[in-house]
């Protein structure tokens, strides 16, 4: 147990102020705009639940919920596993090790915007390699007029962009293991599955809990690329909540609305990331209890 | 047995970092190649090769400016990510208080705003503080994302350091900053290594924030490339040249880390 | 100074509440410490806990009564849309219980 002192607020006291400022004045304006009718910045009336009640009962937001869900659900299947695949298959040592860490590395540097249009055109059947090879192969491939097409190559695209999130939090998880661990288990003739069950994995649960909290929230919130690469489209394949939200607010310049349906979406995501964090610790905690009894 | 997995595994990894290296190929590739190539024909590497678009970008002052204000701002949120969450995440890891682990889940939900959401009460807030189009503005604004990361990924750091090591400290008479600095920090050295670089890539690679409060003496390199988009079309070749050039940079501070990512971190207490 | 946060009444006596709540929280903490349980609520959970839980649920409660209203009014044959201090009242009274019993 840690020991108690109240003295500590005074440590956290920079980081909650900073975070305040930018995060609880912006939410309350927020909350002080979805009650109300902004005309123009004079001139604003106030409308009550109006807007709460137009966002609820909206079909083209259900929608979009729903696409957004599934697509976060994929991203973490495809990509938890993959990245902790990769991490497995990383060199630990040596030059290689280094060269491999920068190559993995290299999706996650580039701005979200230049990572729609690389994939608009590497995805592109007459000047792009992705849509060149997938036709030369005899499929049918396009990612502006097929929606299922649209949809995988913005997954793919994703799990291009972010596994490398995944592997590198557990490739530096997995370099922590201390060697008497595999050591033990090579005494016990532990097999190779067992030694990722009852070794790596538990040890991987801490950085394992921020790749797919971290993951899940980024998902949940993809805009620009997929804004780049299809615009949404074809139809409204690939409009996710973030889409339907800017589109709103910037696009149609409906602040009201916008911001009740922003804080339609806080509470949605509030209240995953909750239920997730919550069965986490707790698969974690079970686990602990597993290994040392 | 163990030889035939180690080549399968080999053989996984060549695969993914194919996988990965592809589109990143197709980018410098573009990058090399006139305007009419790029659009009209597919070719695996320049025909005809130039070097117009970097030179573009080497010249012109709006383009090289976003490049250098992009890192100020990114140097700055990182700095004061960093500095406010050290202290933070010590106290988590170190200490039981009123309200711990509630805080500590505000500070995770800050992560999950959609950033669109903040963007006119951003604009509206510094507008107001008359620091619209400055560096530190955007700074501020990262810090809604990037200070909870920080805070989550030194707290498991720190955790991993036994509390012995603060208490033998304390007796032999260091004062609290004394042994924050002195000793503390060089022992928990990597995880600041990775908070930084985590700070400085979700910094970098974001986009709309920074152009909502920039127009033109802090504008990023990221709101500069979209100007590549124009009536005349797209000006591709730019666009991909400034993309690779927006590599270098993370690469030489992925470069530095390297060796902290390959020591390794365990996580205590999430 | 704060004009640009267009303010409006409701909200402000919303957040001076919540604002109310958590001052309350703390002294209520210190007054008497809060011990981990288990109640009708899946986890273990402290009163904080349950404050946090019952204010989402109150919040998701509201939404939906404001998403059914239309449904509702077809349902019971209602004039107009019902009062969403219906589902206020309803909310508070689930805050309270998962409070005490949560």
């Amino acid at each position: 147990m840690k020991p108690v002192n109240q003295k500590a607020w005074f440590l956290i006291l920079p980081v909650v102020i900073c975070v305040a400022f930018s995060a609880i004045l912006p939410l309350m304006t927020v909350v002080n705009y979805s009650l109300q009718d902004i005309i123009s910045p004079d001139r604003r009336v106030f409308v009550g639940t109006e807007w709460f009640k137009s966002v609820m009962r909206d079909d083209d937001l259900q929608g979009a919920l729903i696409r957004q869900i599934t697509f976060s659900l994929t991203v973490l299947i495809v990509q938890i596993p993959l990245g902790i695949a990769l991490a497995l298959s990383m060199p630990a040592k040596g030059w290689q090790a280094s060269a491999v860490l920068v190559l993995v590395a290299i999706s996650l540097l580039i701005p979200w915007n230049v990572v729609g249009t690389i994939w608009q055109i590497y995805g592109r059947t007459d000047i792009g390699l992705l849509g060149a090879s997938l036709s030369a192969m005899g499929f049918d491939y396009s990612y502006t007029g097929n929606a299922t097409d649209a949809w995988l190559t913005v997954l793919v695209m994703d799990v291009w962009h972010w596994t490398p999130l995944v592997a590198l939090l557990c490739y530096a998880g997995l370099r922590a293991i201390p060697d008497a661990y595999y050591q033990a288990a090579q005494i016990d003739g532990a097999s190779k599955l067992a030694v990722f069950r009852y070794i790596q994995l538990p040890k991987l649960r801490g950085v394992l809990m921020i790749a797919v909290l971290l993951r899940f929230m980024d998902s949940f919130m993809i805009y620009t690329e997929p804004f780049v690469l299809t615009g949404g489209g074809p139809g409204n394949a690939t409009t996710f909540l973030s889409q339907y939200l800017t589109q709103k607010a910037v696009g149609q310049f409906d602040l009201g609305p916008a911001a009740a349906f922003s804080l339609i979406y806080f509470l949605i995501i509030l209240l995953l990331c909750f239920i997730l964090y919550n069965w986490m610790q707790r698969v974690g905690t079970s686990d602990k209890e597993v290994s040392n009894g | 047995m163990d030889e035939r997995r180690f080549r399968k595994r080999t053989l996984f990894l060549i695969l993914y970092l194919v996988f990965a290296i592809l589109p990143v190929y197709w980018m410098v590739n573009m990058s090399f190649k006139p305007n009419t190539e790029i659009v009209s024909t597919f070719s695996l590497w320049p025909k005809h090769f130039t070097l117009d678009h970097y030179h573009t970008i080497f010249t012109d002052v709006s383009w090289y400016s976003g490049y250098i204000n992009s890192m100020i701002y990114v140097a700055m949120n990182t700095v004061i990510s960093l500095l406010v969450a050290l202290p933070a995440a010590y106290a988590f890891s170190r200490y039981s208080f009123l309200g711990d682990k509630h805080v500590f889940f505000w500070l995770l939900t800050n992560r999950m705003t959609p950033p669109a959401v903040f963007l006119l009460p951003f604009f509206q807030l510094y507008t107001t503080l008359g620091l619209m189009d400055t560096h530190i503005a955007v700074a501020m604004a990262h810090l809604v994302f990037n200070v909870p990361l920080a805070v989550w990924i030194l707290e498991g750091f720190m955790s991993g350091v036994p509390r012995e090591i603060d208490e033998t400290a304390y007796i032999d008479g260091y004062s609290f900053p004394r042994f924050f600095t002195t000793i503390f920090i060089p022992l928990i050295k990597s995880g600041v290594g990775v908070a930084a670089f985590f700070c400085f890539m979700f910094s970098w690679v974001e986009l709309l924030m920074a152009r909502t409060l920039t127009s033109v003496n802090a504008k990023p390199i990221v709101a500069v490339m979209t100007r590549t988009v124009s009536a005349s079309g797209m000006d591709w070749g730019v666009l991909a040249a400034a993309g690779v050039l927006t590599i270098v940079p993370g690469a030489i501070v992925i470069w530095f880390v390297r060796h902290y990512i390959a020591k390794g971190f365990a996580m205590g207490r999430v | 100074m704060f004009e640009w946060m267009a303010w409006t009444t409701p909200v402000v006596v919303f957040f001076t509440c919540i604002v109310l709540m958590l001052i309350a929280m703390t002294v209520w903490e210190i007054r008497s410490p809060t011990v981990m349980r288990k109640g009708l609520l899946p986890i273990a959970t402290t009163r904080g806990d349950r404050l946090f839980i019952g204010l989402l649920t109150a919040a998701y409660i509201n939404l939906l009564f404001v998403a059914l209203g239309e449904k509702m009014m077809a349902w019971f044959g209602l004039e107009q849309e019902p009062s969403v201090w219906i589902s206020f009242a309803l909310s508070m009274l689930l805050l309270s219980i998962i409070m005490k019993k949560g």
